[in-house]
């Protein structure tokens, strides 16, 4: 059963990982009991698991994702929002409203507009049905500042880290208040505007980054770097 | 008016471009270059030149044209005004809807679109400037735009020319040569080796299309590594720029 790339080597499309009894996983598909990459990324074992870690790739939503998106458009009972999927997701009126929504009485636009962007969480979504999204939880809903940036969603568990160790580190030395969602934003609230953008260029350098090794080490360092600095 | 010579191949088995009989043009890539695309490349193969953008999966419109089950792939094949000596009208010819129909027919099987049912993935191949094969660089381009915008491939698709050229079997036929020869393009996946797109436009007997056909494979496996070069360069730079510090 041999592996003919190592860990975390790179791989492009129809490249050829392994043949024998293992399990296809991400951007990876199996035929013959062989396993090739559909992406250009990364390859990582996880014991007969076979992934690859994607360097470029877009969001596929997924029950339960944390999501920002932004209203494109209001109708009669519901909101638009492109949450940088294929397609837009749907909130509806009677989920924001405590009560059924009524023409009469609702008008949409004056709660949430166009160019707004919420914070939210998908509740369906399969191969028939567009995301639906809920902000019934604590911590949803509108967003009324700090800024957001966009990095490829395959590098969101990266930014995260193992077991959070990376976005604590930047929560920790930024002071920022830092939400990180599946579909590659990330929300950033601190208390001054240049803690913010220390954090955003730390995640941007994750981002362009994500395939090399001693990250955490190199972001830690950067920052401390630049709060001296400042 | 330059003197034109008077044979495509000399006796030494010289082209006129100075390549031997077997040898591609020199291609150049270059991936990412379309800011608003998901995915582009850009490619030069002797004088060809050839951008190809990717745009997807995204919702479909019209939305009648949604497929319940799979993706719905979409190619454009153009050529610039400029793209030739005389200037060719802008408007999509029959030669061109004819490429466009051939490039999307030999993307398709690379493409694993019942992952993405209701979307489409939109090709445009937008040719600069044209000194035959420009079906294959083309190719070459648009499958290295769909891995850029990162929609999974079974393979890359890899497309090379091999035809007859005064008698002489050639690989990678350029604008003169197609225009007196036999031309025959072929688009494989190479890790499969299967062939997904095949046509000729002129004569070969049995044998000689067999040898044509190994040719151009062979020419298809040199460009499929130039291909993985490519898409791999990106990423090799940012590493060895990290790990120099």
């Amino acid at each position: 059963m041999p592996i003919f790339y190592e860990q975390r080597e790179l791989v492009t499309p129809g490249d050829l990982i392994a043949d024998g009894d293992y399990m296809a996983g991400d951007s990876t598909y199996k035929e013959d009991d062989k396993i090739y990459a559909t992406r250009v990324g990364l390859v990582n074992y996880e014991g007969r698991r076979l992934n690859v870690v994607a360097l470029k790739a877009f969001y596929v939503p997924n029950v339960g994702d944390l999501v920002i998106g932004e209203v494109v458009n209001v109708n009669l009972g519901s909101w638009n929002l492109d949450i940088k999927a294929p397609h837009l997701a749907t909130l509806r009126a009677s989920d924001v409203l405590d009560r059924s929504f009524s023409p009469q009485r609702d008008d949409l636009p004056s709660i949430f507009d166009v160019e707004d962007l919420m914070l939210s969480k998908i509740v369906a979504c399969d191969r028939t049905r567009d995301p639906l999204l809920t902000i019934r939880e604590p911590g949803l809903g509108k967003i009324s500042g700090g800024q957001v940036v966009e990095i490829t969603p395959t590098k969101i568990p990266r930014v995260i880290g193992s077991k959070g160790s990376m976005v604590n580190m930047l929560k920790k030395e930024t002071g920022c208040q830092i939400t990180v969602c599946q579909n590659g934003l990330v929300l950033i609230i601190g208390k001054t505007i240049e803690k913010e953008r220390l954090a955003i260029m730390a995640i941007r350098k994750i981002d362009q980054e994500a395939h090399t090794k001693g990250l955490t080490e190199r972001v830690t360092e950067m920052i401390q770097k630049e709060n001296q600095g400042v | 008016m330059t003197k034109k010579p008077l044979t495509l191949i000399n006796k030494k088995n010289i082209r006129v471009d100075g390549r031997k009989l077997d040898e591609l043009r020199p291609i150049k890539i270059e991936l990412n270059i379309i800011g608003n695309a998901n995915g582009s490349a850009y490619i030069e193969q002797g004088k060809n030149k050839i951008l190809a953008a990717v745009y997807g999966p995204k919702e479909v419109h019209p939305r009648h044209l949604a497929l319940p089950d799979r993706a719905l792939l979409r190619c454009q094949y153009h050529m610039s005004p400029f793209s030739v000596k005389e200037r060719k009208r802008p408007a999509p010819s029959r030669r061109e809807t004819e490429i466009s129909k051939v490039i999307r027919e030999c993307l398709s099987p690379s493409i694993f679109g019942e992952y993405y049912p209701r979307t489409s993935i939109d090709i445009y191949i937008e040719v600069l400037e044209a000194d035959g094969g420009t079906r294959c660089s083309g190719i070459i381009a648009a499958s290295l735009a769909l891995a850029d915008a990162g929609i999974p491939l079974r393979d890359l698709v890899a497309a090379c020319a091999a035809g007859k050229v005064e008698e002489h079997l050639v690989l990678d036929l350029n604008g003169p040569e197609d225009n007196k020869g036999t031309d025959m393009p072929i688009a494989l996946m190479p890790t499969f080796n299967a062939v997904t797109l095949l046509q000729m436009n002129g004569i070969l007997t049995t044998d000689e299309f067999e040898q044509a056909l190994n040719l151009a494979v062979k020419g298809c496996e040199q460009v499929y590594t130039l291909q993985k070069e490519a898409l791999k360069a990106r990423y090799i730079n940012v590493k060895e720029e990290v790990e120099e510090e």
